[in-house]
């Protein structure tokens, strides 16, 4: 679990995070939601350490993560996997050496034969077992994602962070993509979340999700509860979606319809 | 200008803190090593044959006293070479070439997020990406000196020879005339501090870049203008202290 209590942050005067607390849960997939802008990504990033907040903490299982000393920052850091929004692969090496990386950097004790196996069946994971040997310039934007996930989870990483894993995908991919999470969460029982603005991506696998506005938390709940939130804002961007406004006239009109909507695309039908 | 400075000292000492392995430090300073030192040889090769080319011919043309020897020429064209010409102009060619591929792959991977990958894998950037990239240039820019000292006044041997200006043993006489071997250790001091601001400096414009494409290529820009003016004005303090 990951406990976020009252973090600011500001460039160069303009407040951007405006004292936001949230706790995401382990075994969930957790989302950041919430319109360009907003500061859903600089949240993020104050979270694994690439940004200091100037005020409030972060807490992973009970250890203070922020202004702690740096050995227990790196401890920390080592069981956290991230999935940038452009993926982040590492140009001069092979998918499977991508994966590879991480093995050989934290895990000097695995042996060389480990770590081959271990990138074998995470490449397996994600559906690219034939794609070890290909650079990344030579595969898809769908493919890259899924490397990138197979990197994130190779050192059996217990926090998933994942930055907008589906800008730049095709729906039919970005299902793909958002349902490896979910399934990955479940699997590995990993604290995952996930930065978006796609209302996909909500309904697809939104366990526990947070909305965020002018860098403010302003509601927080389910996939199951967000359409009746009474949060103007947060009303203002889910409807902006004219598929989405369609799909609450039909609950309104069916009732429970909604529900049947969402179970839907839980089955694989998506929308 | 000072505040420049301070970041690039903190740099410096963010590299070789918390440093990685042994093992992952000294493969990644080989792979390095081949991309600054080995991949540089023709170009090196080049310039300072045809630099010694050059200067043997044009001093030759400047020094028609009948009463100075031919073989001056030969100790001229070693003197230039060894005190200034193989060291300043081989790291102002590396500054071109080396620094702005450090500049260019850094600012690459940072706009790309893979320094922020690194980082959040709970690696020492600067330490995995920067610290082999100076090893390797002050184990390579040494050698390349050499390289460039000796082709230098190979190039002014042939120079001479073919054209006519002076005989091969005027020559050889005159690069053999009252050697100072403490001109090489000079050569090489300058070869080791010339590496160390240009892949040190054009790490730190490469790192640091912001933005995009655009800013990727103003960086190696950077790079490279600042480096050849560091060497310059290191080169006139080193002269001005060692010599």
């Amino acid at each position: 679990m990951i406990e976020v209590s009252n973090i600011e942050k500001s460039f160069n005067g303009n407040p951007v995070l405006k004292g936001i607390t949230c706790t995401f849960e382990s075994g969930k997939c957790n989302l950041l939601l919430g319109g360009s802008g907003t500061g859903k990504s600089v949240l993020l990033q104050c979270i694994v350490g690439l940004m200091k907040p100037d005020i409030g903490s972060i807490t992973f299982d009970g250890t203070v993560y922020t202004n702690s000393k740096i050995d227990i920052r790196q401890e920390i850091r080592r069981k956290i996997g991230m999935l940038f929004q452009g993926s982040a692969l590492f140009d001069s090496m092979t998918v499977a050496q991508n994966v590879e990386f991480p093995l050989q950097m934290l895990t000097p004790e695995m042996s060389a034969e480990e770590r081959r196996d271990r990138v074998e069946f995470c490449l397996k994971r994600v559906g690219l077992e034939n794609a070890g040997n290909k650079m990344p310039a030579e595969i898809s934007g769908g493919m890259k994602k899924r490397v990138g996930i197979a990197r994130a989870i190779a050192p059996q990483c217990t926090y998933l962070f994942c930055d907008e894993p589906n800008s730049g995908l095709d729906p039919a991919t970005s299902i793909k993509i958002d349902n490896l999470i979910h399934e990955i969460t479940h699997e590995y029982n990993i604290t995952t979340v996930i930065v978006t603005h796609d209302m996909n991506s909500v309904i697809e696998i939104g366990e526990h999700i947070i909305f965020l506005h002018q860098g403010k938390k302003l509601w927080d709940g389910t996939k199951d509860e967000i359409l009746n939130a009474n949060v103007p804002e947060l009303r203002d961007f889910i409807f902006s979606s004219s598929l989405v406004r369609a799909a609450k006239r039909v609950d309104d009109e069916t009732e429970g319809g909604m529900a049947a909507f969402a179970e839907e695309s839980e089955s694989g039908g998506g929308i | 200008m000072l505040k420049t400075f301070g970041s690039f000292v903190l740099f410096l000492r963010g590299m070789v803190t918390r440093t990685e392995r042994f093992r992952v430090l000294w493969n990644r300073t080989i792979d390095e090593a081949i991309l600054i030192g080995v991949d540089s040889i023709v170009i090196v090769s080049i310039v300072s044959a045809f630099i010694g080319a050059v200067t043997c011919v044009q001093i030759a043309y400047n020094l028609t006293n009948p009463l100075i020897p031919q073989s001056t020429i030969g100790y001229m064209v070693r003197e230039m070479t060894i005190l200034e010409l193989a060291p300043t102009i081989t790291s102002i060619v590396l500054a071109g070439k080396v620094g702005s591929s450090i500049a260019g792959g850094l600012g690459t991977m940072r706009i790309t997020e893979q320094i922020s990958a690194l980082e959040v894998m709970g690696i020492n950037s600067t330490s995995y990406l920067v610290l082999p990239r100076i090893l390797a240039a002050l184990l390579m820019f040494p050698l390349l000196v050499i390289l460039a000292m000796l082709l230098s006044i190979l190039g002014g041997y042939l120079a001479g020879t073919l054209t006519g200006v002076m005989t091969a043993q005027d020559y050889i006489e005159g690069i053999r005339t009252d050697f100072i071997p403490y001109n090489i250790v000079f050569a090489l001091i300058k070869a080791v501090v010339f590496a160390f601001l240009v892949s040190g400096i054009s790490a730190f414009k490469g790192y640091f870049t912001t933005g995009g494409a655009l800013e990727v290529g103003a960086a190696s820009t950077g790079a490279v203008t600042n480096s050849i003016i560091a060497i310059l004005i290191a080169d006139f303090a080193l002269a001005a202290i060692l010599l």
